[in-house]
């Protein structure tokens, strides 16, 4: 192909176009978008702390008082045992439900225009964002584990256990963050995601056996409670974290409910991610 | 010279966009836009705020689906193959699309990585796009605390490092002082030079526009209103016209329907808040 001097194109104008996705580039998608996120903590770490605030603050006021009642914990298991488990599972979602203000930030900067044009695949751009969600919530499982031990409660520090526990928390919040994300996508403003955040929240939570065991609620609660995802996930903590601790629904049911969930959702948030570039 | 490099030797059209319209329930902001880009053109896209030109981008860009008509951009069809465009473009937004709280070496690793460019080449790519946008020294410092030129600039490296054929500039130099400016079109006018880059760019900067681009559109209320060279187009008016002759004489006052308050409260807000 003939071409004058100076336009002749030089080795680097030959594009990746030409290349057709292999596999791996899925993983590699997933995982450059939940490295920028960890690579941002380390910038500014200061956030971790700040959220390790929380956990402390329920273990300490409302375990201890709680601790007191009689027959609140089932068995012979101690309150603050039963609670820690609760706790750590609520400090996740605590975080990751309110991840979807960061996709509206970054909708607002334009930031979230750099991901949709690139060719990642829409479902590689939520997932990697979910996973950088988990990161941030295990630095606060290190704050719960630490305190829980300062208080006497029997952790298992089985290395299989702690490894267990962290599996569970990254779904976790990997799960909550997809669903906050398929919010800000439904809602597009910080204002309007601020209300339904705070308004979510709290069922979640407390419909739940989170704090107290679903076999102390009314017939209507327990159903609910029953569908709330967040139970699975405290069942599996419970089971994994706790020296005595032994799930209610089984392990291999919670990963299948917290796995399959999150597929969903996943699967949502893509569709629904693609049109916030309009 | 600037501006005078326009005897592109290779006339093969890189981007063809076929009636392409999009409308937003009533309005119609892009309107069977019929347009043609040779390769290694500069092609500026000017018109009044809310004349059709970000919504025209979206659509090229794959942000956005048309309602109607079609575009292929470097021979792959936006609508039908939106994946594969996205591998031949470039793509540096009028907002920002840098990461403030990340370096600039780390904004470039996460799009070399969406990009799909080999491991092997990451840190090379990175180093070379650095270099010729002149931000070597700034590599490893958070972009939070990068000048607005120096923003840009490192954006305009993010979306060359998967070497597209094609890249889309929408107000490269809005909010930069003219030495910034400067800076950013010497980058460009160098990308074309060397690499036979096809550039689409917006800007409100008519001296610019008429320096540096080869071909322009003028748009408004969604359609073309005509097409050509500089230098053809102030003949248009008057001999001795200027661009903003151009645009006063042939496009006019900005759109009422235009931008919607929701786009300015984003724009601004962001800008704020990003200091």
């Amino acid at each position: 192909m003939a071409m004058s001097g100076e336009h002749v194109a030089l080795p680097e104008s030959t594009a990746e176009a030409s290349r057709r996705p292999a596999l791996g580039d899925y993983a590699t998608q997933t995982f450059a978008v939940a490295a920028a996120e960890v690579q941002k903590l380390y910038h500014d770490p200061l956030e971790l702390l700040t959220r390790a605030v929380q956990p402390v603050l329920w273990l300490m006021l409302f375990g201890e008082v709680m601790a007191r009642v009689r027959g609140v914990a089932p068995g012979n298991v101690p309150y603050l045992d039963f609670l820690a488990g609760g706790i750590l599972a609520q400090s996740v979602l605590f975080v990751a439900i309110f991840y979807g203000i960061a996709a509206i930030w970054e909708l607002d900067l334009g930031v979230l225009q750099r991901y949709l044009v690139s060719p990642a695949p829409r479902s590689a751009l939520v997932l990697g964002k979910a996973m950088s969600g988990g990161v941030r919530a295990l630095s606060q499982a290190l704050i719960v584990y630490i305190l829980a031990l300062l208080l006497g409660v029997g952790i298992d520090l089985h290395i299989l256990s702690i490894i267990g526990v962290a599996a569970v928390i990254v779904l976790g919040s990997a799960l909550f963050s997809t669903l906050s994300l398929i919010i800000a996508c439904i809602v597009r403003t910080r204002e309007r995601f601020m209300g339904i955040g705070q308004v979510i929240t709290m069922p979640i939570f407390f419909a739940s056996n989170a704090i107290y065991p679903l076999s102390l609620m009314p017939r209507w609660l327990n159903i609910v409670s029953h569908i709330n995802p967040l139970t699975y996930e405290v069942d599996a903590l419970r089971a994994l974290m706790l020296v005595k601790g032994t799930p209610d629904y089984g392990l291999p049911l919670d990963f299948a409910i917290l796995l399959a969930t999150t597929a969903v959702l996943t699967a949502i948030a893509a569709r629904l991610y693609r049109r916030m570039g309009y | 010279m600037p501006g005078s490099t326009a005897n592109v030797s290779v006339h093969d059209v890189v981007v063809q966009t076929t009636a392409l319209t999009r409308t937003f329930g009533e309005l119609t902001a892009v309107d069977h836009v019929t347009l043609s880009v040779n390769r290694g053109e500069i092609f500026g896209l000017i018109g009044p705020n809310g004349a059709g030109k970000s919504t025209l981008i979206k659509m090229l860009t794959t942000l956005l689906p048309p309602s109607s008509g079609t575009a292929t951009v470097a021979g792959c069809d936006i609508v039908r193959e939106p994946a594969q465009v996205r591998r031949q473009i470039g793509y540096v937004p009028q907002l920002l699309s840098a990461d403030g709280s990340l370096t600039g070496y780390e904004n470039l690793l996460l799009s070399a990585r969406l990009y799909g460019v080999p491991r092997k080449e990451r840190a090379q790519r990175i180093n070379g796009a650095l270099k010729r946008m002149g931000l070597m020294e700034a590599a490893n410092r958070v972009v939070g605390h990068f000048s607005g030129g120096m923003i840009r600039r490192l954006e305009i490296a993010q979306s060359l490092l998967h070497r597209p054929p094609v890249l889309f500039l929408d107000e490269p130099t809005v909010g930069l002082d003219p030495s910034a400016r400067e800076a950013v079109w010497e980058r460009v006018l160098d990308l074309r030079n060397t690499f036979q880059r096809t550039m689409i760019v917006t800007s409100h900067h008519m001296d610019e526009i008429d320096e540096f681009c080869d071909r322009i559109a003028l748009i408004d209320h969604g359609g073309i209103v005509a097409v050509g060279t500089p230098s053809e187009l102030k003949a248009l008016v008057a001999p001795d016209a200027t661009l903003d002759d151009v645009f006063v004489r042939l496009l006019g006052a900005g759109n009422e329907a235009g931008e919607s308050y929701g786009d300015v409260r984003r724009a601004r807000r962001a800008a704020r808040e990003h200091g």
